[in-house]
């Protein structure tokens, strides 16, 4: 399973011009760490661009560099697999605003120093004009097809409406077109948990030089475990946890992880902060807020798609409350009314919105029919 | 691969070309059809999941929904067809339905089985049971048909909508039967229907 592809390749470049951004500033120098997988066609027109979600990265399939894990959707990409290598050049960049290569809160601004909370606030837009930038850096006009899920489908939604000739496809899974007062109050909470850790500092946390000191990983880690309690079912939890007691007979009657979804919540969390970045955890998770693909377009979806030439697949599982089915609903509705092709399905999985990561015979099914075409 | 007979008659009628909306497509075997012979740019409404992955596997565009509720997200006339096959018995509003169909598609194909043919008939008068023929298979407590009709109900339906018979056939198994006495002898009717 943890075997990697040969095909994978690690590369980084920095964008020419300055990336212009939605707040009105301007990034300068900005870095793209990317991954690929399979090889690029001679006429390039055989490019799927894959966005990765909130906390994932560009190691879509191959192992993590930091915890040797297998790439997020190890699964889905490979030679054969439903994201098929041996007919496909994937690629997936680590977003602007992230912590894994591509420029970010952690990077070192004009100054030498890091950015820290002088880095500009950007949206899901900007992630996207910077991949654009990527593709153009790439001399790929044209893609097969913009691919993901969660945020990951938020940025394919936004290429496709906002950079209709770039992209012949969409497929956009367990994603929304807007957050709602939910999504945005679960993000709250979670800035909230890194900003009143002390460690935080007002984001100055940084050693020398970018160099990672201890930072507000209490913080960064309640809000992992916050976040992560909306990527699961309340049915999955129960079915894996239960009340179950952590290795123990008895409860304690003190505050140690007595149930075992306490001890999972607290591991799920530490482990989050040996990889991420808290200024990141931040700014990611106002892109996602601001998010509002209407909004962008005067306030009506339909005319987001008014442009768009792209074949579009709507996925959303039965029990993600997250970004549930009638968001991937209205957005399917909105496609149809701007007479796009559009399939929306919604497919039954245990494991909540992380559905789309995890083992859903039908979720490949559906991709590796959808960009067959 | 061979369609189902009242599938056929809808592909060997439908224009090529053509903007379809196929309301209840199943797995998409008509769609796929329209699509491959005819260049019809068709899209798809459908209940059940499963057929709606087997349908974007097949490359095509299907949306999950529901014939009595999902009609209304369609604008007027935004497609040159609407097709509703062996779906009108199982709508809880076939009227509205039927509407609907003739609002988002400026024609309409309807297939469905008749329920009163002879063997449906005699089922009933010999047998005093609701009958279990080769188009109408599942016990009445399991089936999806909810509003069973016949093709005099559904002609008499139309004339009270003043809904237009374009076309008819009339079928048994996969043979074509006689406009006479078709509410008698046709175990399943195909109407091409306009406003």
């Amino acid at each position: 399973m943890a075997e990697a592809d040969p095909l994978a390749r690690s590369r980084s470049l920095t964008l020419a011009e300055p990336l212009a951004l939605d707040s009105g500033q301007a990034l300068t120098g900005v870095e793209i760490a990317f991954e690929t997988y399979g090889e690029l066609a001679a006429d390039k027109a055989n490019a799927i661009l894959l966005f990765h979600a909130l906390t994932g990265d560009q190691y879509a399939a191959s192992p993590h560099p930091k915890t040797g894990k297998p790439g997020w959707w190890a699964r889905m990409i490979g030679p054969g697999k439903p994201i098929d290598t041996n007919r496909f050049h994937v690629i997936c960049a680590n977003i602007v605003g992230g912590c894994m290569g591509s420029t970010g809160p952690a990077s070192p601004a004009a100054d030498g120093q890091p950015y820290a909370m002088r880095f500009p606030v950007i949206t899901i837009r900007d992630m996207v004009r910077a991949q654009v930038a990527l593709l153009d850096a790439l001399g790929i006009a044209r893609l097969h097809a913009a691919v993901g899920g969660s945020m990951g489908g938020m940025q394919a939604l936004s290429l496709a409406a906002n950079f209709a000739e770039r992209t012949s496809a969409a497929l956009v899974i367990a994603a929304t077109a807007r957050h709602s007062a939910q999504n945005i109050a679960f993000h709250e909470v979670g800035r909230q948990a890194i900003m009143a850790d002390p460690k935080w500092n007002g984001g100055d946390y940084y050693g020398p030089c970018g160099q990672t000191s201890k930072g507000p990983e209490a913080g960064l880690a309640v809000a992992r475990m916050a976040a992560h309690i909306t990527y699961l079912s309340e049915a999955g939890l129960t079915e894996k946890f239960g009340r179950r007691l952590q290795d123990r007979e008895s409860k304690t009657f003190g505050f140690d992880a007595d149930f075992q979804i306490e001890s999972y919540l607290r591991h799920q969390g530490l482990s989050f902060t040996d990889r991420f970045d808290a200024n990141s955890y931040l700014y990611i998770t106002r892109a996602m807020d601001y998010f509002d693909l209407a909004e962008e377009h005067g306030g009506r979806l339909s005319d987001a798609f008014a442009g768009t030439g792209a074949r579009f697949c709507l996925v959303s599982f039965d029990t993600d409350w997250l970004y549930p089915t009638p968001e991937s609903r209205h957005i399917a509705h909105a496609l149809n009314a701007s007479g796009a092709p559009v399939s929306c399905v919604e497919l039954s999985a245990p494991y909540g919105h992380d559905s789309f990561l995890l083992d859903v015979p039908a979720l490949d099914r559906v991709i590796a029919g959808f960009l067959q075409q | 691969m061979s369609l189902r007979p009242d599938l056929a008659v809808i592909a060997a009628n439908v224009a090529p070309g053509s903007r379809v909306l196929d309301v209840g497509c199943g797995d998409g075997a008509l769609m796929a059809a329209l699509r491959d012979r005819s260049g019809v740019d068709a899209r798809g409404l459908e209940l059940d999941a499963g057929n709606v992955a087997e349908c974007v596997a097949r490359g095509l565009s299907v949306m999950q929904g529901d014939a009595d509720a999902d009609l209304a997200d369609y604008p007027d006339a935004a497609f040159d067809y609407a097709i509703l096959s062996q779906t009108l018995q199982t709508t809880k509003r076939p009227d509205r339905v039927l509407d609907e169909l003739l609002r988002i598609g400026r024609k309409a194909f309807v297939s469905f089985p008749n329920f009163a043919h002879w063997r449906v008939r005699l089922s009933l008068l010999w047998g005093g049971r609701m009958p279990v023929t080769r188009l109408l298979p599942v016990a009445w407590y399991a089936t999806e048909n909810i509003h069973h009709v016949t093709i005099d109900d559904f002609r008499a339906l139309l004339a009270e909508r003043g809904v237009g018979i374009e076309q008819a056939w009339f079928l048994t198994g996969d043979k074509r039967t006689s406009a006479a006495a078709a509410n008698f002898r046709a175990e399943h009717a195909v109407f091409l229907l306009s406003r």
